[in-house]
């Protein structure tokens, strides 16, 4: 934009001489523009972009920590096919998946319906958010203690009420899982509020009013209204939080002793990359599993905004 | 389910006003469901505060008491590195010298260069995208919008090896190096918010002969500086809270001088493999870590909740 107000100055001092590719790529605009973005870019280029790439080419040799290693084609992958524990870290974190998505897509949506319909408080918006400013891992030590065995409160009121035989081991083999999902739940619900309720603020209030005056039910204005209109909101919460959680990992490192425990019943897809780049040192098998659930990620985003046609919007 | 119980009854004394008000049941229930979570919400957070100023012994003997069983110290004193091993073991705890004013530093030092730094750098390049001409603008930006939907699933081991070859692993300054820089998402955000301001003054500045490093510094900077201010506090909450790079950057927990708060107490539950985990220490240890961040938010308040908006698209 300046360039073109002041040109007419420059033009009277002999600038206009010079050819018009010269003139586009070398003024001050341009050298303060790329000095502007000279680290930022520098960044991002060495610290996602490079990386993600060298992780494919990664993902194709038999590299170790100090070793390059060597190219061996899909073989990893093979590998990757026959691995009973990969299999068995796929099935942990999909079972993990169905329990925490649904879990906290409901109680977001459901809050962010209440909220917007009964209070404009700040602070109850701020306290639905608390949980967030706390770090996956001492939520999860929080839970343990409320969830544990024997010091937990939840199991003191069971057993104070129904005796010792009501009592739940939710951190054991068997419930550790879900337990892991309610509490990413109650972490992530607030934050998931919070985005819910800014897209409803956006819904003309006329639409609400005009369907009332016809007669509809309450649950017909959310079926016909709101979920409609908050689509664009719907996909971007289910496309981030379902890859987020595919990569589950500070949780599941805290909940048992050694990390993936109870008894690997927490051995999730990162804890097994991790397991394999870090202790093991199979940098090339570990990025290949990485790289496998890279694609499954994007073809999750994909068919979800397929499915919910992202691009269009009701509103308009 | 008790809140429901418990506030539904009180309503139909309600008929007291002068008017007769027909009873909105439904409005009631929401209420309720709504308290419910909000309980489900904070009770968590007082545990912490219970537990931390209790003794592991007591917790065990009393596990439904709502508050701290024989109030006592003994938790901070063992995670701030007060307490000998002796008294440690004493008090049930694990015999594992803690030092959280250490790992306090070091999580400080981490947080402020990778917010402050990048917020520099992120402006810059946000402001750069918003108004200066370029060749390869449209292109460049596209990049950075892959780099923001892009999974980071690929990242951690190709960064992991870079880091140990420039000889940086174990050092504060390996695990800050990602983040130095800038991120993605804070230049796209930005970007939205300096081309959401009015051109009119800036250009106004030019005209008067200014150029484009004192436009930006002393016209775009303060004009932006609530926006800087409310995304620098959201990611000092995110650095604060990081935890996965920190750990394996900084040797997994098991050298002092390189952890963090989140990596210290990971190790600290990670050593605890046998029996009920310390839990007043682990709580000791998580309110230290988590005042400053709550402080922040309060200070911030309405102007943080407001900010978290729908931003996915556009």
């Amino acid at each position: 934009m300046s360039v073109k107000e002041i040109s007419p100055r420059l033009q009277s001092s002999g600038v206009k001489a010079r050819p018009a590719w010269m003139k586009k790529w070398f003024n001050q605009e341009v050298l303060i523009a790329f000095l502007f973005i000279l680290p930022s870019l520098f960044g991002m280029l060495t610290f996602v972009i490079w990386p993600t790439l060298k992780g494919f080419s990664l993902s194709f040799t038999s590299a170790t920590l100090t070793r390059a290693g060597e190219f061996i084609g899909l073989e990893n992958y093979q590998k990757l096919l026959t691995d009973n524990q990969f299999r068995q870290s796929v099935l942990i974190t999909a079972r993990y998946v169905l329990l925490n998505i649904p879990l906290q897509t409901v109680i977001a949506l459901g809050m962010a319906v209440l909220i917007s319909r009964l209070t404009n408080s700040t602070i109850i918006r701020g306290i639905i958010f608390l949980p967030y400013l706390f770090p996956m891992l001492m939520v999860t030590i929080i839970w343990m203690s409320i969830l544990d065995y024997l010091t937990g409160p939840i199991n003191g009121v069971l057993k104070l009420l129904l005796g010792p035989s009501a009592m739940i081991g939710f951190l054991n083999v068997q419930h550790v899982i879900a337990s892991l999902a309610w509490i990413n739940t109650w972490r992530h619900a607030g934050y998931n509020t919070l985005l819910f309720f800014a897209g409803l603020q956006g819904i003309p209030k006329e639409f609400y009013e005009s369907a009332a005056l016809d007669g509809a039910s309450e649950w017909q204005l959310f079926r016909s209204i709101t979920l409609p209109l908050l689509r664009p909101v719907m996909v971007f919460v289910l496309v981030t939080s379902v890859i987020g959680s595919f990569q589950v990992f500070d949780s599941a490192m805290v909940i048992g002793s050694p990390p993936g425990g109870p008894g690997g019943a927490t051995r999730v897809i990162y804890w097994y990359i991790t397991s394999l780049a870090f202790n093991q040192f199979k940098m090339g098998y570990a990025t290949a599993v990485a790289a496998a659930l890279f694609a499954f990620s994007m073809l999750i985003a994909w068919l979800q905004l397929r499915w919910f046609k992202a691009d269009v919007s009701d509103l308009a | 389910m008790a809140t429901t119980a418990s506030i539904t009854p009180l309503s139909k004394t309600q008929p007291v006003y002068p008017r007769r008000r027909k009873i909105n049941w439904g409005r009631i229930l929401a209420w309720a469901v709504l308290i419910l979570w909000l309980l489900i919400t904070i009770v968590p957070l007082w545990w912490i505060v219970r537990m931390a100023f209790s003794t592991l012994k007591d917790l065990l003997a009393n596990p439904a008491s709502l508050l701290p069983v024989n109030f006592t110290l003994d938790a901070f004193k063992r995670v701030l590195g007060l307490a000998s091993v002796n008294e440690i073991v004493a008090q049930g705890g694990f015999p594992q010298k803690l030092n959280f004013l250490l790992y306090f530093r070091n999580t400080f030092i981490v947080t402020t260069v990778v917010v402050f730094v990048g917020l520099v750098f992120n402006s810059m390049a946000a402001y750069a995208f918003a108004r200066l001409k370029f060749p390869g603008k449209n292109w460049l930006f596209w990049l950075y919008i892959v780099a923001l939907i892009m999974p980071t699933i690929l990242n951690l081991i190709p960064n992991f090896i870079l880091i140990h070859e420039l000889g940086l692993l174990n050092t504060l300054a390996g695990i800050i190096a990602p983040g130095f820089f800038g991120n993605a998402f804070g230049v796209f955000f930005l970007r939205q918010f300096f081309l959401s301001i009015n051109k009119e003054v800036e250009e106004a500045a030019k005209m008067d002969g200014a150029g484009i490093l004192r436009v930006f510094v002393s016209i775009v900077v303060p004009m932006a500086l609530p926006s800087l201010m409310t995304m620098s506090i959201l990611s000092y909450v995110n650095a604060w809270n990081e935890f996965q790079w920190a750990y394996f950057a900084g040797g997994q927990g098991a050298k002092e001088a390189t952890t963090v708060m989140t990596v210290a107490l990971a190790h600290f539950r990670a050593q605890q493999q046998s029996g009920t985990p310390d839990f007043p220490g682990m709580m000791a240890g998580t309110l230290i870590s988590a005042i400053p961040m709550v402080v922040a938010f309060m200070f911030l308040g309405r102007k943080a909740i407001d900010s978290i908006k729908f931003s996915g698209y556009r």
